[in-house]
């Protein structure tokens, strides 16, 4: 999917005649917003992103959700965004010193990890050193990516060795392993869980406090128009998008 | 360099075809250029990606041996004898040709998966598919099976059946001439299709993501391994994927010369 | 091995009841499409037919009615078309050790029945060579060697000539000669000079079925089939062999080719076909050996070309040579044909 959608954004960088060029130039009250973000948020920022439609008339919000590090490769290579949000402060480092953000990165949201099991939870797993079972199959993210640091923190802070049978390349891979009952655990965040509702079982640890991961927002150098990027990183981090937040789940920074 | 015009190409079809040539050359030619020449051998001779590596080459090579071992007698049943629903069983054979290699990683968890069609027979037996090296070795002949079925299916077509037929009549028993006829007849067909095959499993990605997982020796073949790279080492990850087109190269002038020598 | 055959075959309308003595060599004349491929494909076991059944010996090969069915390999029925198929990937030996080494014989042993069969055609010097490296004839030779090998109870050959340069047929035709002595066989040929030589009858099939069938001599001399009539239209000079030619019985002397060495005065025949004869009005300069004098008895016209009765021969002439010559019944011709174009053979 991700590669479909690079593949797609080059098509029409190539193409050149996009339509966000004409819409950047265009003085009226129609404005659009592009905005990058982690694929984790999708579902809150899409919420998001109607309220503050709903807010401001005349401009529309258009989303690229997907890997905060593909994001920010997308973003150097001139993606027309003018608000990147990210699901870890290294990749928003990484736009930082790519000298590709225009403001002051803002913390907006912070998440947890969560064990997340079947339903049925078959390996009986009810703690975070459960995962070290002989014989429980846990998969986790890879410590290349946010959420794998994240449960390399915790594993660090409780001074357990986790054996996962595999280390996924993001947390909708590991939340599928375990939805699909191949895997007996996994270590995703608090918000995925919520989100899976009634596929999976979530057991909550109280070594997660040690893995805090925040997500950072900040609007773009060369955004279209600065001032409705800043106002929409403001809207977010602000009360409207943190009781939108706090609903999927999110824990303030 | 001079064009000899043999069959009159029209000189304007020259342009597409340099541009698609381009096209194709381009974005490899671009792929060398970001090559970081001077952590080049540091990079790909790192353990990961040497794990990475080694765990390609080997389950390419159990993948092709299994696509051997089942697609030559798939070819021979679709090339020598008739039945009804025989064109419809080949269309679904072939079916791993044109299906995105996710969708074939979905329905193999279906099939293999703890929770699936054979899952609970295979967990009788004793066997662990899910999150194993043979889980990748599935995924890869899943894909690259239908690469050996096609080619040989075409070579026993060309080939024919007369000198079968000749043998038959010389008193050898079809097994017999299975063995010292038509193999040795349909060989460059059959060294062709294992090449493909293994060509096909090298580059397999999606059906193994999906269905094995990614742990580094175990599931984490080299395409993984330079998707997983991307996230923190991009230089690895152009280097790896250097060492895949290299592989690839390879692998089709291989091809291009058992084509040449065929017959 | 003696061979009793009835079949039928629908798609192919082929309908035939054949019964061939042992030892016994029998052609199979016909035109194009009259079934007679179909009829050794049925034997040999690689078409089955809708009904009938097949007996070599006392082995029942297939009894369609009873569901007896013996495949190809088990059924001792050799079968030579008119296109090699040497094994390509094997040497000539090899090829011809194929049948031994089916039948469950040793490489070693294989290989030598292989030599002898070679020998047999004289071919022993091609032994190691690829069928890529030999000609079409020394190919058919070895093919021919190859199919004796699997020690047939019946070889079936199937225009085995048909595709030769015309320049190796008559040493092919030496080689079969030879080596079908005394076996049985059917040959398949719309060659008559192949049904003369080689064969102790002959069976015309035409439309799938067979029309006519006694001892060659017998069919050729006195037809009654369409097929068989225009066979006869072959030029039979009968006579008394004097070195390479024949002096037949009205005194002419006609010079040929022998296949064999020909004993002095015995029964001989010179053969030659019709499109191999010229006709002249006059008696035609230089010193052609074979010149007959005769009187056209009627003209018959075959597509592009008239084929010119005489008393005696026949020749065919394209229809320009026809009005040009001005010929017509009851016209004094002189009819050549070059020696090379006779085969003489012992009667």
């Amino acid at each position: 999917m991700r590669r479909l959608a690079a593949a797609l954004l080059l098509l029409v960088t190539l193409a050149g005649c996009s339509d966000d060029a004409r819409d950047r130039t265009t003085d009226g009250p129609e404005k659009t917003l592009q905005v990058y973000a982690a694929a984790s948020v999708q579902n809150a920022f899409t919420e998001i992103g109607k309220r503050f439609e709903d807010a401001n008339d005349g401009v529309t919000v258009k989303f690229t959700f997907g890997g905060s590090s593909d994001l920010v490769a997308q973003i150097e290579q001139g993606a027309p965004a003018d608000v990147f949000a990210s699901a870890d402060t290294a990749n928003m480092d990484k736009a930082v010193k790519a000298r590709v953000v225009g403001g002051v990165p803002q913390d907006f949201a912070s998440n947890t990890l969560e064990i997340v099991t079947p339903p049925d939870n078959p390996a009986h797993i009810e703690s975070l050193r459960d995962l070290t079972k002989r014989g429980a199959k846990v998969v986790v993210c890879a410590p290349e990516v946010p959420c794998g640091a994240a449960a390399a923190r915790v594993e660090k802070a409780a001074g357990l060795t986790i054996k996962p049978v595999s280390e996924e390349q993001s947390v909708t891979d590991v939340l599928g392993k375990v939805i699909s009952g191949e895997a007996d655990a996994g270590l995703v965040y608090v918000t995925d869980v919520l989100g899976a509702g009634a596929k999976v079982h979530g057991v909550t640890f109280p070594e997660s406090r040690r893995a805090v991961n925040t997500y950072p927002i900040a609007s773009l150098r060369g955004a279209d128009d600065e001032t409705l990027a800043a106002y929409f990183t403001d809207y977010v981090v602000g009360p409207e998008g943190q009781s939108v937040l706090s609903t999927y789940g999110f824990q303030k920074p | 360099m001079s064009l000899t015009q043999q069959s009159g190409v029209p000189r304007w079809v020259l342009v597409p075809a340099a541009l698609g040539a381009a096209f194709v050359v381009l974005p490899l030619v671009a792929l060398v250029t970001r090559v970081e020449w001077g952590s080049f051998f540091s990079l790909i001779t790192s353990d990961s990606s040497q794990a990475a590596l080694w765990l390609s080459l080997r389950t390419s090579a159990a993948s092709t041996l299994l696509c051997v071992v089942l697609g030559v007698p798939m070819a021979l049943v679709l090339a020598r004898t008739t039945f009804r629903g025989q064109s419809l069983l080949r269309s679904l054979v072939l079916l791993p040709l044109v299906l995105p290699p996710v969708v074939g990683g979905i329905a193999l968890l279906y099939t293999f998966g703890r929770k699936g069609l054979l899952g609970e027979t295979i967990d009788v037996l004793g066997l662990q598919i899910a999150f194993s090296t043979t889980a990748v070795v599935i995924a890869q002949t899943f894909v690259a099976l239908p690469f050996m079925v096609v080619s040989l299916e075409g070579t026993l077509r060309t080939v024919g059946e007369r000198y079968e037929v000749v043998a038959a009549t010389l008193g050898a028993r079809p097994t017999t001439v299975l063995r010292r006829v038509t193999l040795p007849l349909v060989l460059p067909g059959l060294a062709a299709g294992a090449v493909l095959s293994f060509a096909r499993a090298l580059g397999e990605f999606g059906a193994t993501i999906t269905f094995a997982g990614s742990l580094e020796g175990v599931t984490r073949t080299l395409p993984l391994e330079i998707y997983l790279q991307r996230e923190t080492d991009p230089d690895a990850a152009v280097a790896l994927s250097l060492v895949l087109v290299v592989v690839a190269v390879l692998v089709i002038g291989l091809v291009r010369g058992t084509r040449s020598t065929a017959l | 091995m003696s061979l009793h055959l009835e079949a039928t075959v629908a798609d192919r309308d082929v309908d035939v009841s054949l019964d061939i003595a042992d030892g016994e060599v029998v052609a199979i004349l016909g035109p194009n499409g009259a079934g007679k491929s179909t009829v050794l494909a049925a034997i040999a076991g690689v078409l089955r037919p809708d009904a009938g059944r097949g007996v070599l010996g006392d082995d029942v090969l297939f009894d369609i009615g009873a569901g007896t069915w013996q495949p190809a390999y088990a059924r001792g029925t050799a079968l030579l078309a008119q296109d090699p198929l040497l094994f390509p990937h094997l040497d000539a030996v090899d090829n011809v050790a194929f049948g031994p080494r089916s039948a469950g014989r040793t490489r070693a042993q294989s290989r030598a029945t292989a030599m002898t069969w070679l020998a047999e055609v004289d071919a022993a010097e091609l032994a190691r060579r690829k069928p890529s490296d030999l000609s079409g004839g020394q190919a058919q030779r070895i093919a021919v060697a190859r199919a004796l090998a699997a020690e047939p109870r019946l070889l079936l050959l199937d225009e085995p000539m048909a595709a030769l340069d015309i320049t190796v047929v008559p040493a092919m035709r030496q080689v079969l000669k030879r080596v079908l002595a005394g076996r049985s066989a059917i040959i398949v040929t719309h060659d008559v000079l192949d049904a003369l030589l080689l064969a102790d009858r002959v069976v015309v099939m035409e439309g799938g079925r067979i029309v006519e069938e006694g001892p060659t001599k017998e069919v050729l001399e006195r037809p009654r089939s369409t097929f068989g009539a225009g066979i006869a239209g072959l030029n039979l000079m009968r006579g008394r062999s004097v070195g390479t030619a024949v002096c037949t019985a009205s005194g002419s002397l006609v010079s040929g080719l022998s296949d064999e060495s020909l004993p002095e005065d015995t029964d001989a025949v010179a053969v030659f076909s019709p499109s191999a004869v010229g006709v002249y009005v006059e008696p035609p300069a230089g010193s052609p050996r074979n010149v007959f004098a005769s009187t056209i008895r009627e003209l018959e016209p075959r597509g592009a070309q008239v084929r010119v009765r005489t008393d005696e021969l026949s020749a065919d002439v394209t229809l320009p040579v026809v009005a040009e010559l001005d010929l017509v019944p009851g016209k004094q011709v002189f009819l050549v044909v070059k020696a090379s174009e006779v085969t003489i053979y012992p009667a």
